[in-house]
């Protein structure tokens, strides 16, 4: 069997704070996409996920969060986790600190102040996800990630249509706030120098069904 | 500054005034068509006797409880429907066959089967309109956005917080329309019932003028009723639609 080395049962290595994957298959319609998928990520660690498009790495993502339930397997994961979509995914209708307050009900209002500033966002408190720049949009999604101190990060193609400098500017604001909260992060992305920038390792899915190569 | 579109409603109706007032000058018979004018003393009288607001108030107040019955089972129904795939394929029968059958039946069904009591009165307005309501809703959350709920999901929202902030603001267009469709639709079935079976209410009192062949009368009790709706739709339901877009237009 093609498994990682792992000390003791999943459930004891989630208390070590250790988010543990073991997808077996998962099919859509009967059609199978994934095959064994397994692996840990340490607190902290910092993980990619690469593979050529279509080959199953959203659904991945989708299984370790949680949103897809239906697959053949099992995860340990942590209580808290944050997700950043490749769109900023934001209430709308809320205001910029209401995206915040409302995803993290225990965060202080002096707290999401201060996470709005850290991404650039200080004296936009009030304004509508529509008053933003897309930049903006993707920085209040960032700071919502980080709000509520993750211990594990999940990013579905973060950096993915923005422009250099933009992309850039992003990269770096991801890695300091990384930095500073060190979740354990798990991510997809397109592009290799993304992964050997941010990532300590970098998974390859690949084959039909697909597992990791 | 003029505002245009007012000043062409406020035209408008002033000539549906006036073509109110050629037609009555020309039928020779005013307890056919009364002059408008004509309706005055018979409203200010029956304001003085307290008739036309104990009337107006009851119909009023079945509308309301009809309406917020209709609104709260129809958006419930709604959104289970359009979430669910498997219960909307049990229950879309159901919704075409109450989508179809005349309002008249339910009422009588109702009267026979409940008695010519309030409570039948208000059943028979609120199962008519909650087949509406319910299709309404259902297209709105068919059309809710899944990254919203996963986002929602990972962040492990509270149920109601969901609810709150993230189903029912994508719901609003809907239920603003639904809404606006509901009383529009719910105060002319809600005079039908009190026509047929109820002993107050500005249906009964029409009801009442139709057999005496009172035009005036008629008159007067639906153009209160008229009024005040237009009223509930201008004061209440439009402010309230204009404040749940308020992010769009910011
Ligand atoms: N809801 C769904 N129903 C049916 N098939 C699906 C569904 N979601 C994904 N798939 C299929 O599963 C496969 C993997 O999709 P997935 O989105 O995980 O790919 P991906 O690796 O993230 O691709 P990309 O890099 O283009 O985002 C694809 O062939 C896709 O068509
Ligand atoms: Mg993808």
């Amino acid at each position: 069997m093609a498994v990682a080395a792992t000390v003791g049962t999943p459930r004891e290595a989630l208390e070590n704070g250790v988010t543990s994957v073991d997808i077996r298959s998962k099919s859509f319609g009967g059609v199978p996409v994934l095959g064994r998928v397994r692996f840990d990520i340490a607190p902290g660690e910092r993980v990619a996920l690469v593979g050529p498009s279509g080959i199953g790495k959203s659904t991945v993502l989708r299984i370790v969060t949680g949103i897809d339930t239906r697959f053949e397997g099992h995860v340990d994961r942590p209580e808290a986790m944050a997700i950043v979509f490749q769109e900023p995914t934001l209430l709308p209708w809320r205001s910029t600190i209401d995206n915040l307050l409302l995803t993290h009900p225990g965060l202080a209002r002096d707290d999401a102040l201060a996470a709005l500033d850290r991404v650039g966002l200080s004296g936009k408190d009030g304004f509508f996800p529509g008053q933003l720049s897309l930049g903006q949009q993707r920085r209040l999604s960032l700071a919502r990630a980080f709000a509520g101190k993750p211990d594990l990060l999940i990013m579905d193609e973060p950096f993915v249509s923005l422009d250099p400098e933009m992309a850039e500017q992003m990269i770096a604001l991801t890695e300091t706030l990384i930095a500073e909260t060190k979740p354990a992060t798990l991510f997809v992305t397109h592009a290799h120098a993304e992964a050997e920038r941010l990532a300590d390792r970098v998974l390859v899915l690949g084959g039909h069904p697909a597992t990791l190569g | 500054m003029i505002d245009k579109p007012a000043v062409t409603s406020a035209l408008s109706i002033l000539g549906l005034f006036a073509l109110w007032v050629v037609a009555a000058t020309l039928s020779a018979f005013p307890q056919i068509l009364p002059q408008p004018w004509a309706l005055l003393e018979p409203f200010q009288r029956e304001i003085a006797n307290g008739k036309l607001p104990y009337h107006l108030g009851a119909t009023l107040l079945r509308v309301i409880w009809a309406f917020c019955l209709a609104m709260a089972f129809g958006v419930a129904l709604g959104l289970a429907m359009g979430r669910s795939e498997r219960l909307n394929r049990w229950l879309d029968p159901w919704l075409v066959i109450f989508l179809n059958l005349p309002a008249l039946v339910l009422i009588v069904l109702c009267y026979l089967w409940i008695g010519l009591n309030e409570t039948a009165a208000i059943v028979a307005v609120t199962l008519n309109k909650i087949p509406n309501v319910a299709t309404f809703i259902r297209e709105g959350a068919r059309a809710l956005s899944p990254d919203l709920d996963a986002m929602a999901q990972v962040y492990r929202m509270s149920w109601m917080a969901r609810l709150r902030h993230v189903t029912l603001p994508q719901l609003a267009p809907y239920i603003a329309g639904a809404a606006r469709a509901g009383v529009a639709v719910i105060w002319k079935i809600v005079l039908v019932v009190e026509f047929l079976g109820r002993s107050s209410g500005i249906g009964f009192q029409i009801h009442l003028y139709f057999q005496l062949f009172d035009v005036r009368m008629v008159l007067v009790y639906s153009l209160s009723f008229i009024v005040v709706m237009l009223a509930v739709e201008w004061l209440l339901l439009q402010p309230w639609e204009r404040r749940v877009r308020r992010w769009r237009t910011a």
